[in-house]
């Protein structure tokens, strides 16, 4: 899989900026992904990953630089569905009136026509989802209703429903009880075997150790980039968390 | 007055009728009452209560130069409608001033706009009929027009009833599978300007507001599905309407703060009773209730 698409990045962000208001929130940033590969991009609060996630979504526009995906526009992976978005627990309405089946039926729409009317095929990826995601017993609950973890997940089915190749998470492990840290690992590694580009941004190291092959490290610009393992030293960690230590990140190490 | 205890039901609701006024009045405050019950539940859900405060205030200067200029007052309220949102998001961006400041900035000076103007250009605009409504004294082209604006209104947001749903609830995942969430944006904004030109005329420039806001509030109460949610709100609107109509008719009372205070008990019995949401919830008083 991997051999087929060696020469093209999924995704191929260059020397990107964006600024709010004539206010920087990100400058120079590169980042390069390729098929099956998870990457976790770390930072303080404000230090711009929110804003990562939106210029590759295309939710605001870069102000230099250029972005790729799969060596295209950013509007022809939002026309092709090429890129999904899971979204914090904080960032949605959770009182907002819709249930676990509108949700993910939401992951659809792009594909559907004008009225946004389900086919068989959208009503089929939408159950496969939900069960991929064991919501199963869910489908009607509000959201309101939910956990934090099955809110989650719920999101996180709206993804798979979308059959995006492109993954976008903030923050999925947060405010997460312990099955749904569980099945999202476990779907994470399914994901790399079907040859899924993912991006997440978390506050817990223990995660990004865990699970990515790549780290991101920002703050407001490119800390360092790389293999996990080279990366994520705490000398990095150090500068990009603005001189606090690993260790209080971490709790000390063994 | 005493007359009315002695009536039927039956001729409680059809001796108004037999008036063609009070026919004209109940056809256009349920057709005005089914677009801002259908909005109602986006701005709810938007959070855009405000915006729909300020959209039907800063009409006023819109329609008093329409009717100065002989131009069809739909769309001079139109333009300045959309022209407050325009500048409330341009002087927003370019100062330090909060949203909430600057909307009630915009609109005030809109609004104050449009009553100097009424008292500087000689014309036969009556100031209360634009503030309050005048639902009783509606003429043909009128009621030509807010059925023409209605159904426009009405078809668009049907239209677009998914994608304006995905735009309130979660915007970025719209952008992200393709939706244009600019055009959505406006689209919503449009139908808010259409609104309050037909909200203006059978229940005033004031009172419309309500018209926008408590429709999907009480909706919001009664329920956790979007579509139900839309159709509570357009049928709180206009049984409201009729129920306010009909006892203005009765007891002569003001009719467009009729149609808002039936608007306000319903509201408030949802309130109070609402199956799962209300204060008392009535869900728990009735065990098998599902």
């Amino acid at each position: 899989m991997e051999t087929t698409n060696y020469q093209n990045f999924r995704i191929d962000a260059e020397n990107i900026c964006v600024d709010y208001n004539g206010k920087v929130a990100l400058y120079d940033a590169n980042l390069r992904l390729k098929a099956g590969q998870i990457c976790g991009l770390v930072g303080m609060n404000g230090a711009g990953k929110t804003t990562f996630f939106n210029a590759l979504t295309g939710f605001v526009n870069i102000s230099k630089g250029k972005i790729r995906i799969n060596g295209e526009s950013v509007r022809s992976a939002q026309k092709d569905q090429t890129i999904a978005y899971v979204p914090q627990n904080e960032g949605i309405d959770s009182q907002f009136p819709v249930n676990v089946w509108d949700v993910v039926m939401m992951g659809r729409y792009g594909s559907m026509n004008i009225f946004r009317c389900p086919r068989e095929s959208d009503v089929q990826a939408v159950k496969d989802a939900i069960e991929r995601v064991d919501l199963t017993d869910h489908l009607s609950t509000p959201i309101g209703n939910l956990s934090g973890g099955q809110r989650k997940r719920t999101f996180l089915a709206r993804a798979i429903a979308q059959r995006a190749s492109i993954l976008l998470l903030d923050e999925p492990f947060s405010g997460v009880d312990i099955r749904t840290e569980k099945l999202i690992s476990e779907l994470f590694i399914q994901f790399k075997n079907e040859g899924k580009t993912i991006l997440l941004s978390t506050h817990d190291m223990i995660h990004v150790r865990e699970f990515c092959d790549l780290v991101l490290l920002i703050n407001k610009t490119v800390v360092a980039y790389g293999e996990t393992s080279e990366v994520f030293t705490p000398e990095n960690i150090t500068t990009t968390f603005g001189g606090i230590s690993p260790d209080f990140l971490f709790g000390p190490e063994s | 007055m005493e007359l009315c205890i002695f009536l039927t039901l039956d001729s409680f609701i059809t001796d108004p009728l037999t008036h063609d006024f009070m026919r004209k009045a109940l056809l256009m405050s349920s057709l005005v009452a089914a677009v801002c019950g259908f909005l109602s539940s986006y701005l709810t859900l938007k959070g855009w209560a405000l915006m729909g405060d300020a959209v039907s205030h800063s009409v006023m200067p819109g329609v008093v130069v329409a009717y100065a200029l002989g131009l069809p007052f739909s769309l001079g309220a139109f333009i300045f409608g959309v022209g407050s949102v325009a500048l409330i998001g341009f002087i927003k961006q370019k100062s330090r001033v909060k949203e909430d400041t600057v909307i009630g900035l915009v609109f005030t000076g809109f609004f104050a706009l449009g009553i100097v103007l009424v008292s500087k250009i000689k014309s036969n605009i009556d100031l209360h009929s634009i503030l309050f409504g005048s639902p009783l004294g509606i003429s043909l082209s009128d009621v030509k027009q807010t059925i023409f604006i209605s159904l426009l209104v009405v078809i668009l947001l049907s239209i677009f009833r998914k994608d304006l749903m995905l735009y309130c609830f979660d915007p970025r995942h719209a952008k992200t599978v393709g939706i244009n969430i600019f055009f959505l944006h406006y689209l919503l904004l449009t139908c808010l300007s259409l609104a309050a030109v037909v909200g203006l005329q059978s229940v005033g420039i004031i009172l419309v507001v309500a018209m926008l806001i408590t429709p999907g509030a009480t909706a919001y109460l009664l329920t956790d599905k979007f579509d139900k949610m839309t159709i509570i709100s357009v049928l709180s609107a206009i049984i409201s309407s009729l129920i306010g109509i009909y006892v203005s008719f009765w007891f002569d009372l003001e009719t467009g703060g009729s149609i808002v205070l039936a608007q306000t008990f319903i509201f408030l019995f949802a309130f109070l009773f609402a199956p799962r949401y209300g204060i008392f919830k009535l869900k728990k008083l009735f065990a098998g209730y599902k």
